[in-house]
């Protein structure tokens, strides 16, 4: 009986606290960099895209609203040749950002997209790729990668050896 | 005519006190959770009553097949008659009434038990399980408290020796009730929120479990009844406790009698919306467990009491 | 198995198990559903201990606690075995392999193509190794280009040898090879360049990790989760191997082997694996099409006008003229014949194939000669080719034959107490030594070098060795003798060795286009089934459903000009066949003209839709579901992987349309392939066995359909998004119990609708011994297809006159004989771009004396000049041919057709 009446004091005492809204149109809130928003696609250091097209964002996504396909340019480069964001059914849950190998997919702190028409929320790649790095700068997948696609010749990544120079008859 | 004037009044008090509780009620609970509550609809948000009765109006008033037609149609109508039915008894103020019943109480007693029909009526022809148990939680609790709510009033009946409210008010110009009669008052407010089964007795409805309890299949205006009903039954418990226990129109002549009413029954509304603010929902069985085995007996030794007190003085 | 196999007890992690004998253990494991990380292991392959990978521990008896680590694939399985796989220290071991091989591999995954079904990234986790400690710097080589159909990545290499494994011991292959030495194994050929192997193909689903991956798939690159795929069946050659047909984005993105224990177990040919790109060429025909006037430019039209117009075209009293196609399935050419009726049906082949084909087909339903399955000609122990190019013309029973070839050494082994899994032991002990095989082909082929005895002749005598053959074991055998000594004294070993074999096996085909070849084939085997042998016959067919269509009545195409002569046709209807391909210019141009209206039905534009006034879009296999025959007699259904959105309709759809139009009563409705089947089995009874194998397109299990597509197929609800953001309903596939969609029962489906491999911790193809009663046996519940011919009991006898050959080589005239050749020959395969970049021009092969004889040199052009056609061909010397004998390649593209054998001449130019 008492502590019913002391947790109803307690509310009561509330009306003498701050609210804690924070009106937002007019009042925009900090967002940390790592907030989960708006989907984004960036580049690597030297303006190529990040993106391999290795399907894992789209494997990862719970809702399936990611679809791509893969291609590659003359020199091996794979990248994706459309990379669409259904954002109308995406739940920003950020799994496409873990999973992605290259930091290509990345969720940024703008979540204003609402749009009169659904058909609107559908973003292809020229709405999803940007021209820097986004959140995480300096990596590049090919530098690390085994394949030879422009980036380095064989041997010539990070941490490789020459190639073996297979008739080479020294034991 | 003035009987025309005086319902219509009191109608539109009622009314438009209930639809503005909506708003009341989300505004107060904001401030106890330090929120702002809605702000945006009009002027302090006063708007977002008129939003919310056009969108219940113009949502989809859908019956569902499987349900029992008449019935489900009938239900929320019971619920808001029985309860504006009651406030023809209530005074306003010393001349601010429909009719002074010489059985005012008996009245209010008789209708609110009247009430639980279109609860449980409302949960069987929904034809939906969580509907019906909901129904049938309502019926139990409101026939439990029932049972001492009437007695609960008897101290007061006997103290100014009426069923009248008129009556009741002007015997308590010498003091309010809620000082003798304090155990009376307080199983009266705790019969009154499992009456309107306002939190934290709102097991009929106990979203948690039963989605929306008896009404889980209403939309739209026949919806909006039920909701509005909860709303006067708020206002109706405020304003018998005030009348009951209170004083009713008593209060300083400053100001005018109606006002005196409307300030008491107001603040009992408040205290409604605390509860709801601050208390948990207890278990079924502790409801019906805290009902028969302490308000009941507490209520009958209040009766005992305040007889064997009057017959004393007598 | 009819005979009962005594089974061995043995005890894994304290369990006891009850396993068939001559397995090793690891196979064993496997089959009991144990699973055991490995690598170099491979059920077709063998074991041969090399990655160490698979290593369990062995205890000696129960009181032994400390145990010794074994590795599992060498172990055999023993009475009384005591082995413990969950024991800490194999783990330890197992893990500490896996971290050792991936010390080198490269940061690939996400560019990989092999991710996602990768055999190294499933064993990795399934030993738990997830970190590397490996800081230093990483070996690298250099890739070679290997030319259209594999892409080569060596870095990704684990040097596990299952490739030069499976492409020199298994296929027969020369080009790929092992290079260097310890750490710096290479695996590639000697320098860049194609590979030359008819089955490179299978090095992408052989090797466990990215090394050798499709190429044609990287071109619209896909992962295993993404594609949807459906059971089907390869319709390149008439020996129907069964593949996965997988689609993603309304496209046809790869081929898949799918096993069948009957047929082609684990492995496809190259034709088979890279044919299929003609289903996504621009070529296809989409929509239909109508020429408002004779002679003129077909214009696109919409289903309900075109409806209309055909009223008129099919209305009764019509003369109605149907020719079928032995490309086309069972189902649409039946719906033919029933639109047009028996008398008015042709086969659409010319009519020397017509008659070998009804001989073939005549000969299997009647005589009561078995015709084996693959697997049953892998188990041959004396075979005789006669007269038949198998790598080109039936690529994987030349490889069955290959694998033929091991019986004898088998033998032996057994004999010494060798495991036959124990392959490199096997191998070493086998050296040279091979069952007998003799083939008799007019030139040299990669199959030469695996038998016994070779005889290189023009057809005639082909036929005449066969002819002596049979009269060496049957003197009843009608015959006279107008060979010489030589082919006497050949025809007496090998008569010997087939008479000696268990389970000999006579191989020949229509390919010669000689009668005499096919006629003494069969009396060979009639004449070993009349002494009792228990004589297997297989005979190659053009194409994948000339068996099937043979069941049919019908007639050749020659006769359908006749017919055209009596009396114009009012309507022509050709269904999917080309049938510049099957006859003469000449003599296809007067059928078309003797024809008011000509509606054809195909894939692809060719010579005979332009020709059409009516050009329908037909379903190819992809995009259909129907039932083949291959040349066993084993009908077996493919099922569509594509849901065709615009006016692709399956033939038989098509011609129902028809049908309603012509046949007022409304006999006939099919709503689905089942009602199609259902008319067939009732009008024919010789295929009332398809009903009691398949399940129809009721068959549901756990109340649902089987999924085409895979738990994690992703983007559902962003592929159409483009279009219209509200999803739409999924397609519906009526004729099918198979679901374009991920819901539903995805374990263990019936072996005939299995559309793709997958099992808990198993995405590469190696998920395939969860559907498997044990590795390398029938799959679960028994292999799909069903046989529509079977011995019966009593032979007839049926022997066949001595065929009166092509004698007499002419002045100046060259006995040509087709050559065929697996990348061109065949019609749709070689729309395929990345086959269409293997296929050589036009060619003759000759000997280098005859070439000398009108001064010709390697690599020179000449004019051909044969049957009123001149054609400039390149030439290529081929010494193996007999003087005087040339061979012309077949149906290349660019090439008409060629009624061969015949005699041609050649001018220099």
């Amino acid at each position: 009986m008492i502590s019913i009446l002391r947790s109803m004091w307690l509310t009561f005492l509330h009306v003498f606290h701050k609210t804690e809204t924070v009106e937002y149109p007019e009042v925009k809130p900090y967002l940390p960099p790592r907030y989960r928003g708006r989907i984004i696609l960036t580049r690597d250091a030297e303006k190529k895209e990040r993106c391999v097209a290795c399907y894992l964002c789209a494997a990862a996504c719970p809702v399936d609203c990611i679809s791509l396909q893969a291609t590659e340019d003359e020199q091996g480069r794979r990248y994706p040749e459309f990379f669409r964001i259904n954002f109308s059914r995406c739940i920003f849950c950020g799994f496409c950002e873990e999973a992605c190998p290259t930091y290509a997919i990345q969720l940024i702190p703008d979540f204003e997209m609402a749009e009169y028409d659904r058909q609107n929320m559908v973003y292809e790649k020229k709405h999803l790729l940007i021209s820097g790095e986004g959140k995480y700068t300096g990596y590049n997948f090919y530098k690390i990668a085994g394949v030879e696609i422009g980036v380095k010749g064989k041997g010539e990544g990070e941490n490789e050896e020459k190639p073996v120079d297979i008739k080479e008859l020294l034991p | 005519m003035k009987y025309v004037f005086i319902i219509a009044g009191i109608l539109l008090i009622v009314l438009s006190i209930a639809a503005g509780l909506i708003w009341v009620e989300r505004r107060l609970l904001s401030v106890w959770q330090d929120r702002l509550g809605p702000n945006r609809v009009g002027p302090f948000g006063l708007g977002q009553v008129v939003a919310d009765t056009i969108k219940l109006f113009f949502k989809e008033d859908w019956v569902p097949p499987f349900s029992d037609r008449p019935v489900f149609v009938l239900a929320p109508g019971i619920l808001m008659i029985t309860i504006l039915l009651t406030f023809a008894v209530v005074p306003f103020g010393p001349d601010f009434y429909v009719f002074d019943s010489n059985i005012g109480i008996l009245f209010f007693l008789g209708n609110s038990s009247l009430g639980v029909y279109s609860i449980v009526l409302g949960g069987w022809a929904s034809n939906n399980k969580y509907s019906l148990i909901g129904a049938m939680r309502a019926s139990a609790q409101m026939l439990t408290y029932e049972v001492f709510m009437g007695l609960s009033l008897m101290g007061v009946v006997m103290m100014a020796d009426s069923f009248s409210f008129c009556k009741i008010v002007e015997a308590q110009k010498g003091g309010w009730f809620f000082i003798p009669q304090f155990i009376g008052f307080i199983v009266f407010f705790i019969a009154g929120i499992a009456e309107t089964h306002r939190l934290p007795f709102d097991i009929p409805e106990a979203e948690g479990e039963l989605i929306a309890g008896y009404h889980s299949e209403y939309s739209g205006m026949k919806f909006g009844m039920f909701f509005v009903g909860e709303y006067l039954g708020i206002t109706l418990i405020s304003a018998l406790v005030s009348t009951l226990f209170f004083g009713g129109w008593l209060g300083p002549s400053f100001l005018p009698p109606v006002f005196w009413f409307l300030f008491k029954t107001f603040f009992f509304i408040c205290v409604f919306i605390l509860l709801r603010a601050s208390l948990p929902r207890p278990r079924y069985d502790q409801l019906m467990e805290l009902g028969w085995k302490i308000l009941l007996p507490l209520s009958l030794l209040n009766l005992l009491v305040t007889g064997a007190i009057l017959i004393f003085l007598k | 198995m009819s005979l009962e196999v005594r089974m061995v007890k043995i005890t894994i992690d304290g369990k006891y198990y009850e396993v068939k004998p001559e397995k090793n253990l690891l196979e064993s494991c496997l089959s009991i559903g144990i699973d055991i990380p490995h690598f170099c292991f491979h059920p077709a392959l063998g074991s041969v201990g090399a990655c160490r990978l698979c290593a369990v521990k062995k205890f000696r008896d129960i009181d032994d606690t400390k145990g010794r680590i074994v590795m599992s694939c060498m172990e055999p399985v023993t009475e009384g075995l005591i082995v413990s796989v969950d024991d800490p220290e194999a783990k330890a071991f197992r893990a500490s392999v896996i971290e050792s091989l991936m010390t080198n591999h490269p940061h690939d995954c996400p560019v990989c193509d092999e991710g996602g079904e990768c055999h190294l990234q499933d064993m990795t986790v399934m030993t738990g190794h997830n970190y590397r400690r490996f800081d230093f710097p990483k070996r690298t080589y250099n890739n070679q280009e290997l030319g259209p159909f594999i892409s080569h990545e060596m870095n990704r290499c684990i040097q596990c040898y299952r490739c030069v494994r499976f492409y020199r011991d298994y296929a027969g292959g020369k080009d790929l090879n092992v290079y260097a030495s310890r750490n710096h194994v290479y695996f590639g050929r000697h320098e860049d360049g194609p590979l030359e192997n008819e089955y490179s193909g299978n090095l992408v689903e052989v090797c466990p990790t990215g090394v050798f991956t499709d190429k044609t798939l990287k071109r619209h690159f896909t992962r295993k989760w993404d594609l949807s795929n459906a059971p089907s069946v390869c319709v390149h050659c008439s020996v129907g191997c069964n593949t996965i047909a997988s689609e993603r984005y309304d496209s046809l993105r790869r081929i898949m082997s799918r096993y069948n224990g009957a047929v082609n177990r684990y492995f496809i040919c190259d034709r088979g694996r890279f044919g299929y790109e003609f289903v996504n060429d621009e070529k296809r025909i989409e929509t239909a099409q109508i020429s408002p006037g004779k002679n003129k430019k077909p214009e696109p039209i919409e289903n309900e006008q075109l409806l209309s117009s055909l009223h008129q075209l099919f209305s009764r009293n019509k003369k109605i003229i149907g020719i079928g196609s032995p490309r086309a399935s069972l189902e649409s050419n039946f719906a033919l014949m029933s639109l047009v009726g028996k008398e008015s049906f042709y086969h659409g082949i010319s009519k020397k194939e017509y008659l070998l084909t009804k001989t073939v087909s005549d000969f299997l339903q009647n005589s009561g000669v078995h015709t084996p399955s693959l697997k049953q000609i892998e188990k041959a122990d004396a075979i005789l080719v006669l007269g038949e190019d198998l790598i080109n013309t039936a690529p994987m029973i030349a490889l069955a034959l290959r694998q033929a070839a091991r019986n004898e050494p088998d033998k032996e082994a057994k004999g010494k107490g060798i495991p036959l899994w124990n392959d490199a032991s096997v191998r070493e002990l086998a050296q040279d030594s091979r069952c007998p095989i003799f083939i008799a082909t007019p030139f040299n082929d990669s199959l030469d070098e695996i038998s016994k005895n070779i005889f290189h002749a023009s057809s005639a005598e082909i036929a005449n060795l066969g002819y002596a053959i049979a009269l060496e074991l049957d003197k009843k055998v009608p015959g006279v003798k107008t060979w010489g000594k030589d082919i006497q004294k050949l025809a007496g070993i090998i008569a010997l060795s087939l008479k000696n074999a268990k389970n000999p096996l006579i191989i020949s085909g229509v390919s010669s286009g000689v009668e005499g070849i096919i006629h003494s084939a069969l009396n060979i085997s009639m004449a070993l089934l009349s002494v009792g042998s228990n004589v297997m016959l297989s005979l190659v067919l053009p194409e994948c459903n000339s068996m099937g269509l043979s069941f049919l009545p019908g007639k050749s195409f020659e006769e359908a000009v006749l017919a055209a002569e009596d009396k114009e046709i009012d309507t022509l209807v050709v269904l999917e066949n080309d049938l510049y391909r099957r006859a003469s210019e000449e003599s296809v141009n007067e059928l078309f003209d003797r024809s008011n209206h000509v509606v054809v039905l195909d894939h692809l534009i060719n010579k005979t839709t332009q020709k059409a006034d009516i050009l329908l879009p037909a379903a190819t296999f992809a995009e259909s579901e129907g039932t083949i025959v291959n040349n066993e007699g084993r009908a077996q259904r493919f099922y569509k992987a594509i849901y065709s959105k615009n006016q692709v309709k399956e033939s038989w759809r098509w011609i129902e349309n028809f049908l309603k139009i012509s046949d007022e009563n409304n006999s006939v409705s099919w709503n689905r392939l089942d009602d199609v089947v259902d008319s067939l089995v009732n009008e024919l009874p010789l295929f009332s066995k398809l009903k009691k194998y398949m399940p129809d397109a009721d068959f549901r299990m756990l109340n649902s359909k089987i999924p085409r597509q895979t738990m994690r197929y992703s983007g559902r609800t962003a592929m159409n998004a483009n279009i219209t953001v509200s999803e739409p309903k999924l397609s519906q596939d009526l004729d099918s119990p198979l679901s374009f969609s991920m819901e539903g029962q995805q374990e263990n489906p019936p072996s005939s609708l299995v559309p793709f491999y997958w099992t808990p911790g198993w995405n590469s193809v190696q998920a395939m011994y969860n559907y498997l009663d044990e590795p390398d046996a029938s799959m679960k519940g028994g292999d799909p297809g069903v046989r529509l011919i079977e011995p019966s009991g009593g032979s007839k006898n049926i022997y066949f006159n001595q065929a009166k050959g092509i004698t007499e080589v002419q002045k100046d005239e060259w006995l040509i004989v087709p050559v065929y050749k697996i990348f061109g020959s065949d019609e749709l395969s070689s729309v395929s771009s990345s086959i269409l970049q293997r296929i050589q021009e036009p060619f003759v092969l000759m000997n280098q004396k005859d070439a000398d004889m009108i001064t010709l040199n390697d690599g020179d052009y000449v004019q051909l000049e044969i049957l009123k056609i001149s054609l400039r061909v390149k030439v290529k010397i081929e010494n193996s041919f007999v003087t005087g004998l040339t061979g012309l390649s077949v149906n290349l593209p660019g090439m008409p057709f060629i009624d061969i054998p015949g005699f041609g001449k050649f001018h220099k130019l």
